[in-house]
Protein backbone atom coordinates (compact mmCIF):
# COMPACT_ATOMS: atom_id res chain seq x y z
CA UNK A 1 0.00 0.00 0.00
CA UNK A 2 1.46 3.35 -1.00
CA UNK A 3 2.25 5.54 1.99
CA UNK A 4 0.55 8.91 1.91
CA UNK A 5 0.66 12.13 3.85
CA UNK A 6 -1.38 15.30 4.01
CA UNK A 7 0.07 18.59 2.85
CA UNK A 8 -1.08 22.19 2.74
CA UNK A 9 0.62 24.59 0.38
CA UNK A 10 -0.06 27.64 -1.75
CA UNK A 11 0.05 27.06 -5.50
CA UNK A 12 -0.31 30.09 -7.76
CA UNK A 13 -1.93 32.07 -4.93
CA UNK A 14 -4.45 29.33 -4.14
CA UNK A 15 -4.36 27.37 -0.87
CA UNK A 16 -4.31 23.64 -1.54
CA UNK A 17 -4.92 20.78 0.91
CA UNK A 18 -4.07 17.40 -0.53
CA UNK A 19 -3.22 13.84 0.37
CA UNK A 20 -0.14 12.82 -1.58
CA UNK A 21 1.94 9.66 -1.86
CA UNK A 22 5.18 10.43 0.03
CA UNK A 23 7.18 9.13 -2.95
CA UNK A 24 5.56 11.61 -5.36
CA UNK A 25 7.76 14.35 -6.80
CA UNK A 26 6.48 17.90 -6.59
CA UNK A 27 6.18 18.24 -10.37
CA UNK A 28 4.16 15.01 -10.61
CA UNK A 29 1.83 16.27 -7.88
CA UNK A 30 1.33 19.54 -9.77
CA UNK A 31 0.68 17.75 -13.05
CA UNK A 32 -1.39 14.76 -11.92
CA UNK A 33 -2.84 16.04 -8.65
CA UNK A 34 -3.61 19.63 -9.66
CA UNK A 35 -3.65 19.24 -13.47
CA UNK A 36 -1.13 22.07 -13.84
CA UNK A 37 0.58 20.52 -16.82
CA UNK A 38 2.67 23.55 -17.75
CA UNK A 39 5.68 22.26 -15.80
CA UNK A 40 7.18 19.51 -17.92
CA UNK A 41 8.89 16.28 -16.90
CA UNK A 42 11.98 15.42 -18.90
CA UNK A 43 14.91 13.58 -17.40
CA UNK A 44 13.62 13.14 -13.82
CA UNK A 45 17.11 13.51 -12.43
CA UNK A 46 17.70 17.22 -12.37
CA UNK A 47 19.68 17.62 -15.58
CA UNK A 48 17.31 18.89 -18.29
CA UNK A 49 15.62 21.74 -16.40
CA UNK A 50 12.18 21.20 -18.02
CA UNK A 51 10.49 20.99 -14.59
CA UNK A 52 12.03 24.21 -13.21
CA UNK A 53 9.49 26.15 -11.14
CA UNK A 54 9.51 28.46 -8.12
CA UNK A 55 9.23 27.46 -4.47
CA UNK A 56 9.20 30.30 -1.94
CA UNK A 57 10.37 32.64 -4.69
CA UNK A 58 13.41 30.57 -5.69
CA UNK A 59 13.83 28.39 -8.77
CA UNK A 60 13.96 24.67 -8.02
CA UNK A 61 13.80 21.44 -9.96
CA UNK A 62 10.30 20.02 -9.55
CA UNK A 63 11.68 16.51 -10.05
CA UNK A 64 14.28 16.83 -7.27
CA UNK A 65 11.81 17.74 -4.59
CA UNK A 66 9.09 15.60 -3.06
CA UNK A 67 5.59 17.04 -2.85
CA UNK A 68 5.73 16.47 0.91
CA UNK A 69 8.79 18.74 1.11
CA UNK A 70 6.63 21.56 -0.26
CA UNK A 71 4.30 21.33 2.74
CA UNK A 72 3.79 24.92 3.92
CA UNK A 73 5.57 26.37 0.88
CA UNK A 74 4.47 28.86 -1.76
CA UNK A 75 4.76 27.37 -5.24
CA UNK A 76 4.53 29.29 -8.51
CA UNK A 77 4.30 27.52 -11.84
CA UNK A 78 4.17 28.81 -15.41
CA UNK A 79 0.37 28.97 -15.09
CA UNK A 80 0.89 31.38 -12.17
CA UNK A 81 3.44 33.68 -13.81
CA UNK A 82 1.46 33.73 -17.04
CA UNK A 83 -1.85 34.58 -15.34
CA UNK A 84 -0.32 37.25 -13.12
CA UNK A 85 1.54 38.84 -16.01
CA UNK A 86 4.89 38.32 -14.28
CA UNK A 87 6.32 36.50 -17.28
CA UNK A 88 4.42 38.52 -19.90
CA UNK A 89 7.40 40.53 -21.14
CA UNK A 90 9.54 37.39 -21.38
CA UNK A 91 6.82 35.43 -23.17
CA UNK A 92 6.42 38.25 -25.68
CA UNK A 93 10.18 38.46 -26.21
CA UNK A 94 10.42 34.66 -26.64
CA UNK A 95 7.70 34.79 -29.32
CA UNK A 96 9.25 37.81 -31.06
CA UNK A 97 12.76 36.30 -31.10
CA UNK A 98 11.63 32.77 -32.04
CA UNK A 99 13.11 31.56 -28.76
CA UNK A 100 11.05 28.38 -28.91
CA UNK A 101 10.10 25.83 -31.49
CA UNK A 102 8.54 22.74 -29.92
CA UNK A 103 8.04 24.56 -26.62
CA UNK A 104 8.86 21.63 -24.33
CA UNK A 105 11.69 23.47 -22.52
CA UNK A 106 9.94 26.85 -22.50
CA UNK A 107 8.16 26.78 -19.09
CA UNK A 108 11.40 25.76 -17.36
CA UNK A 109 13.43 28.18 -19.45
CA UNK A 110 11.06 31.02 -18.50
CA UNK A 111 11.37 30.12 -14.81
CA UNK A 112 15.17 30.14 -15.01
CA UNK A 113 15.14 33.39 -16.97
CA UNK A 114 12.81 34.98 -14.39
CA UNK A 115 15.21 33.85 -11.66
CA UNK A 116 18.05 35.57 -13.51
CA UNK A 117 16.17 38.79 -14.26
CA UNK A 118 14.65 39.06 -10.77
CA UNK A 119 18.14 38.72 -9.22
CA UNK A 120 19.21 41.77 -11.24
CA UNK A 121 21.20 39.78 -13.80
CA UNK A 122 23.08 41.80 -16.41
CA UNK A 123 22.45 41.82 -20.17
CA UNK A 124 25.64 39.79 -20.60
CA UNK A 125 25.51 36.89 -23.08
CA UNK A 126 28.13 34.82 -21.25
CA UNK A 127 26.47 35.22 -17.85
CA UNK A 128 23.04 34.39 -19.32
CA UNK A 129 24.47 31.34 -21.10
CA UNK A 130 25.95 30.14 -17.81
CA UNK A 131 22.69 30.77 -16.00
CA UNK A 132 20.56 28.79 -18.45
CA UNK A 133 23.16 26.03 -18.84
CA UNK A 134 20.94 23.93 -16.57
CA UNK A 135 18.06 24.08 -19.05
CA UNK A 136 18.23 21.97 -22.21
CA UNK A 137 16.71 23.21 -25.45
CA UNK A 138 17.04 20.88 -28.44
CA UNK A 139 15.47 23.23 -31.00
CA UNK A 140 16.81 26.75 -30.88
CA UNK A 141 20.54 26.50 -30.29
CA UNK A 142 20.01 28.98 -27.42
CA UNK A 143 21.03 32.13 -29.36
CA UNK A 144 17.45 33.33 -29.69
CA UNK A 145 16.71 32.53 -26.04
CA UNK A 146 19.65 34.68 -24.96
CA UNK A 147 18.44 37.40 -27.34
CA UNK A 148 14.98 37.33 -25.74
CA UNK A 149 16.33 37.53 -22.19
CA UNK A 150 18.60 40.43 -23.17
CA UNK A 151 15.63 42.24 -24.77
CA UNK A 152 13.69 42.06 -21.51
CA UNK A 153 16.62 43.21 -19.38
CA UNK A 154 17.31 46.14 -21.72
CA UNK A 155 13.62 47.12 -21.83
CA UNK A 156 13.42 46.98 -18.04
CA UNK A 157 16.53 49.11 -17.64
CA UNK A 158 15.57 51.56 -20.39
CA UNK B 1 11.72 6.42 -13.15
CA UNK B 2 10.11 7.05 -9.78
CA UNK B 3 11.39 6.23 -6.32
CA UNK B 4 10.17 3.05 -4.62
CA UNK B 5 7.81 3.57 -1.70
CA UNK B 6 9.19 4.66 1.65
CA UNK B 7 8.13 6.15 4.93
CA UNK B 8 8.75 9.82 5.56
CA UNK B 9 9.64 11.45 8.86
CA UNK B 10 10.36 15.10 9.57
CA UNK B 11 11.82 15.37 13.09
CA UNK B 12 11.90 18.76 14.78
CA UNK B 13 14.98 18.16 16.95
CA UNK B 14 18.44 16.72 16.39
CA UNK B 15 17.85 14.23 19.23
CA UNK B 16 14.70 12.94 17.51
CA UNK B 17 16.50 12.68 14.18
CA UNK B 18 19.35 10.68 15.73
CA UNK B 19 16.88 8.46 17.60
CA UNK B 20 15.08 7.71 14.32
CA UNK B 21 18.39 6.93 12.58
CA UNK B 22 19.39 4.68 15.48
CA UNK B 23 16.05 2.86 15.47
CA UNK B 24 16.06 2.14 11.73
CA UNK B 25 19.79 1.59 11.16
CA UNK B 26 20.77 0.91 7.56
CA UNK B 27 17.08 1.06 6.46
CA UNK B 28 17.03 4.81 7.08
CA UNK B 29 18.55 7.61 5.04
CA UNK B 30 18.78 11.28 5.94
CA UNK B 31 17.37 13.75 3.42
CA UNK B 32 19.27 17.06 3.26
CA UNK B 33 18.77 19.12 0.07
CA UNK B 34 17.82 16.04 -1.94
CA UNK B 35 19.58 17.19 -5.10
CA UNK B 36 21.50 13.90 -5.33
CA UNK B 37 19.51 11.57 -3.08
CA UNK B 38 16.16 12.13 -4.84
CA UNK B 39 17.57 11.26 -8.31
CA UNK B 40 19.41 8.29 -6.75
CA UNK B 41 16.05 7.12 -5.40
CA UNK B 42 14.39 7.78 -8.77
CA UNK B 43 17.08 5.60 -10.36
CA UNK B 44 16.59 3.12 -7.49
CA UNK B 45 20.29 3.24 -6.68
CA UNK B 46 19.09 4.24 -3.20
CA UNK B 47 15.97 2.68 -1.68
CA UNK B 48 15.59 3.66 1.98
CA UNK B 49 12.70 2.17 3.97
CA UNK B 50 12.41 5.46 5.78
CA UNK B 51 13.53 8.89 4.71
CA UNK B 52 14.37 11.29 7.52
CA UNK B 53 13.98 14.87 6.32
CA UNK B 54 16.41 17.15 8.18
CA UNK B 55 14.76 20.35 6.95
CA UNK B 56 12.97 20.88 10.28
CA UNK B 57 16.21 21.01 12.29
CA UNK B 58 16.86 24.71 12.84
CA UNK B 59 20.09 23.87 14.75
CA UNK B 60 21.64 22.58 11.52
CA UNK B 61 21.12 25.81 9.61
CA UNK B 62 23.07 29.03 9.48
CA UNK B 63 26.59 30.44 9.44
CA UNK B 64 28.38 31.63 12.55
CA UNK B 65 31.66 33.52 12.75
CA UNK B 66 33.72 32.96 15.90
CA UNK B 67 37.27 34.07 16.78
CA UNK B 68 39.21 31.72 14.52
CA UNK B 69 36.52 29.60 12.99
CA UNK B 70 33.60 29.89 10.62
CA UNK B 71 30.97 27.33 11.58
CA UNK B 72 28.53 26.36 8.84
CA UNK B 73 25.43 24.34 9.71
CA UNK B 74 25.16 21.13 7.72
CA UNK B 75 21.73 22.10 6.32
CA UNK B 76 22.90 25.50 5.08
CA UNK B 77 22.01 25.76 1.42
CA UNK B 78 24.50 26.73 -1.28
CA UNK B 79 22.47 29.82 -2.14
CA UNK B 80 22.96 31.10 1.43
CA UNK B 81 26.71 30.43 1.29
CA UNK B 82 26.93 32.34 -2.00
CA UNK B 83 25.36 35.47 -0.57
CA UNK B 84 26.99 35.40 2.87
CA UNK B 85 29.54 38.16 3.53
CA UNK B 86 31.34 36.13 6.24
CA UNK B 87 31.88 33.24 3.83
CA UNK B 88 33.20 35.63 1.18
CA UNK B 89 35.61 37.26 3.65
CA UNK B 90 36.67 34.27 5.78
CA UNK B 91 36.58 31.40 3.29
CA UNK B 92 36.85 32.90 -0.20
CA UNK B 93 37.73 29.50 -1.67
CA UNK B 94 34.11 28.43 -1.03
CA UNK B 95 32.88 31.52 -2.93
CA UNK B 96 35.24 30.70 -5.81
CA UNK B 97 33.96 27.12 -6.05
CA UNK B 98 30.22 27.67 -5.61
CA UNK B 99 29.44 29.06 -9.09
CA UNK B 100 30.73 25.73 -10.44
CA UNK B 101 28.32 23.67 -8.33
CA UNK B 102 25.53 22.70 -10.74
CA UNK B 103 22.97 25.44 -11.49
CA UNK B 104 20.91 28.04 -9.68
CA UNK B 105 17.89 25.80 -9.20
CA UNK B 106 20.12 23.09 -7.66
CA UNK B 107 22.05 25.55 -5.45
CA UNK B 108 18.75 26.87 -4.10
CA UNK B 109 18.14 23.44 -2.53
CA UNK B 110 21.52 21.69 -2.17
CA UNK B 111 23.31 21.79 1.19
CA UNK B 112 26.95 21.70 2.26
CA UNK B 113 26.37 18.83 4.71
CA UNK B 114 24.50 16.82 2.11
CA UNK B 115 27.36 17.11 -0.37
CA UNK B 116 29.94 16.02 2.21
CA UNK B 117 27.84 13.08 3.43
CA UNK B 118 27.30 11.88 -0.14
CA UNK B 119 31.03 12.16 -0.96
CA UNK B 120 30.65 12.20 -4.72
CA UNK B 121 34.26 12.06 -5.94
CA UNK B 122 33.53 14.66 -8.64
CA UNK B 123 31.87 17.15 -6.27
CA UNK B 124 33.56 20.45 -5.44
CA UNK B 125 32.82 20.83 -1.72
CA UNK B 126 34.61 17.71 -0.40
CA UNK B 127 37.83 18.87 -2.11
CA UNK B 128 37.33 22.45 -0.91
CA UNK B 129 36.87 21.22 2.67
CA UNK B 130 40.09 19.19 2.50
CA UNK B 131 41.96 22.17 1.05
CA UNK B 132 40.64 24.45 3.83
CA UNK B 133 41.56 21.89 6.53
CA UNK B 134 37.92 21.92 7.68
CA UNK B 135 36.52 19.81 10.51
CA UNK B 136 33.28 17.85 10.17
CA UNK B 137 31.22 17.75 13.38
CA UNK B 138 29.15 14.59 13.75
CA UNK B 139 26.49 13.64 16.24
CA UNK B 140 25.13 10.15 16.94
CA UNK B 141 23.71 7.92 19.68
CA UNK B 142 27.21 7.62 21.21
CA UNK B 143 27.62 11.39 21.37
CA UNK B 144 29.46 13.92 19.26
CA UNK B 145 32.83 13.75 17.56
CA UNK B 146 34.87 15.91 15.23
CA UNK B 147 36.62 14.48 12.16
CA UNK B 148 39.15 16.33 10.02
CA UNK B 149 38.05 16.59 6.38
CA UNK B 150 41.35 14.82 5.56
CA UNK B 151 40.08 11.77 7.50
CA UNK B 152 36.44 11.98 6.41
CA UNK B 153 36.41 10.88 2.76
CA UNK B 154 37.07 7.15 2.53
CA UNK B 155 36.39 6.32 -1.11
CA UNK B 156 33.76 6.26 -3.83
CA UNK B 157 30.64 7.70 -2.11
CA UNK B 158 32.09 6.56 1.21
CA UNK B 159 32.93 8.47 4.35
CA UNK B 160 33.95 7.59 7.90
CA UNK B 161 30.51 8.74 9.13
CA UNK B 162 28.61 5.87 10.81
CA UNK B 163 25.09 5.03 9.55
CA UNK B 164 23.52 6.41 12.73
CA UNK B 165 25.52 9.65 12.75
CA UNK B 166 24.54 13.00 11.24
CA UNK B 167 26.79 15.84 10.13
CA UNK B 168 25.76 18.74 12.35
CA UNK B 169 28.16 21.44 11.19
CA UNK B 170 31.48 22.14 9.53
CA UNK B 171 34.24 24.25 11.11
CA UNK B 172 36.49 26.18 8.75
CA UNK B 173 39.62 28.03 9.91
CA UNK B 174 39.23 31.72 9.06
CA UNK B 175 41.64 32.82 6.34
CA UNK B 176 44.08 35.61 7.14
CA UNK B 177 44.95 38.47 4.78
CA UNK B 178 48.12 36.65 3.62
CA UNK B 179 46.16 33.52 2.66
CA UNK B 180 45.77 32.92 -1.09
CA UNK B 181 43.48 30.54 -2.95
CA UNK B 182 43.06 29.02 -6.38
CA UNK B 183 40.31 26.98 -7.99
CA UNK B 184 39.72 25.57 -11.44
CA UNK B 185 37.64 22.80 -12.90
CA UNK B 186 37.15 21.45 -16.39
CA UNK B 187 33.67 20.30 -17.39
CA UNK B 188 31.86 19.43 -20.59
CA UNK B 189 29.23 22.09 -19.85
CA UNK B 190 29.06 24.77 -17.16
CA UNK B 191 27.65 23.25 -13.98
CA UNK B 192 28.38 19.65 -14.94
CA UNK B 193 30.46 17.40 -12.76
CA UNK B 194 34.16 18.01 -13.17
CA UNK B 195 36.19 15.85 -15.53
CA UNK B 196 39.09 17.15 -13.42
CA UNK B 197 39.30 19.96 -10.92
CA UNK B 198 41.57 21.32 -8.24
CA UNK B 199 41.38 23.56 -5.17
CA UNK B 200 44.51 25.24 -3.78
CA UNK B 201 45.39 27.18 -0.66
CA UNK B 202 48.73 28.67 0.35
CA UNK B 203 49.95 30.58 3.36
CA UNK B 204 53.63 31.18 4.23
CA UNK B 205 54.57 29.00 1.23
CA UNK B 206 52.75 26.04 2.84
CA UNK B 207 50.53 24.58 0.09
CA UNK B 208 47.41 22.46 0.24
CA UNK B 209 46.19 21.08 -3.07
CA UNK B 210 43.19 18.80 -3.53
CA UNK B 211 42.03 17.31 -6.83
CA UNK B 212 38.47 16.14 -7.49
CA UNK B 213 36.75 14.23 -10.28
CA UNK B 214 39.96 12.34 -10.99
CA UNK B 215 39.70 9.16 -8.87
CA UNK B 216 37.46 7.58 -6.23
CA UNK B 217 37.85 10.37 -3.66
CA UNK B 218 39.06 13.98 -3.34
CA UNK B 219 42.83 13.50 -3.29
CA UNK B 220 45.73 15.54 -1.90
CA UNK B 221 49.30 14.94 -3.06
CA UNK B 222 51.77 15.80 -0.26
CA UNK B 223 54.76 15.51 -2.63
CA UNK B 224 53.18 17.98 -5.04
CA UNK B 225 52.44 20.35 -2.15
CA UNK B 226 56.11 20.22 -1.14
CA UNK B 227 57.21 20.70 -4.75
CA UNK B 228 55.02 23.80 -5.13
CA UNK B 229 57.00 25.49 -2.37
CA UNK B 230 60.12 25.21 -4.54
CA UNK B 231 59.09 25.75 -8.16
CA UNK B 232 56.06 26.00 -10.45
CA UNK B 233 57.80 24.56 -13.52
CA UNK B 234 55.71 21.93 -15.36
CA UNK B 235 58.46 19.30 -15.26
CA UNK B 236 58.81 19.85 -11.54
CA UNK B 237 55.06 19.57 -10.78
CA UNK B 238 53.32 17.36 -13.33
CA UNK B 239 55.21 14.08 -12.65
CA UNK B 240 53.58 14.02 -9.19
CA UNK B 241 50.20 13.44 -10.87
CA UNK B 242 51.41 9.87 -11.52
CA UNK B 243 50.51 9.17 -7.88
CA UNK B 244 46.81 9.49 -8.67
CA UNK B 245 44.97 6.34 -9.76
CA UNK B 246 42.99 8.20 -12.46
CA UNK B 247 39.63 6.72 -13.39
CA UNK B 248 38.41 6.47 -16.95
CA UNK B 249 34.80 6.45 -18.11
CA UNK B 250 32.69 7.28 -21.17
CA UNK B 251 33.38 11.01 -20.75
CA UNK B 252 37.16 10.86 -20.42
CA UNK B 253 39.83 8.18 -20.33
CA UNK B 254 42.30 8.00 -17.46
CA UNK B 255 45.01 9.50 -19.71
CA UNK B 256 42.73 12.41 -20.67
CA UNK B 257 41.83 13.03 -17.02
CA UNK B 258 45.51 13.10 -16.09
CA UNK B 259 46.20 15.69 -18.75
CA UNK B 260 43.13 17.74 -17.70
CA UNK B 261 44.25 17.59 -14.04
CA UNK B 262 47.57 19.15 -15.09
CA UNK B 263 45.75 21.84 -17.10
CA UNK B 264 43.42 22.57 -14.16
CA UNK B 265 46.42 22.83 -11.82
CA UNK B 266 48.23 25.31 -14.08
CA UNK B 267 45.11 27.42 -14.60
CA UNK B 268 44.33 27.44 -10.88
CA UNK B 269 47.89 28.51 -10.08
CA UNK B 270 47.63 31.21 -12.74
CA UNK B 271 44.42 32.57 -11.20
CA UNK B 272 45.35 32.62 -7.52
CA UNK B 273 43.76 35.33 -5.39
CA UNK B 274 46.06 38.19 -4.44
Amino acid sequence: MTKTTEITLTVNDETIHATVPVRQNLVDFLRHGLHLTGSHVGCEHGVCGACTLMVNGQTVRGCLMLAVQANGATVQTIEGYADSGRSAALQEAFAKRNALQCGFCTPGMLASALGYIDAGGAADRVAIREHISGNYCRCTGYQSIVDAIIDVIEETNA
Amino acid sequence: MKAPDFEYARPETLADAIALLGAHGADAMALAGGQSLIPMMNFRVAAPEILIDLDGLADLKGIQKNDNTLTIGAMTRYVELMHNADVQACAPLISMALPHVAHDAIRNRGTLGGSLALADPAAEMPAVMRTLDATVNLSGPQGSRAVKADDFFAGYYETTRADDELIVSIDIPIAGPEHRFGFHEITQRHGDYALAGVAISVVSNAWRVCFFGVCDHPVRLPDLETALAQSHQDDHLLPHLDQIDFNGDLKASAATRKRLAGVALKRALGGMTV
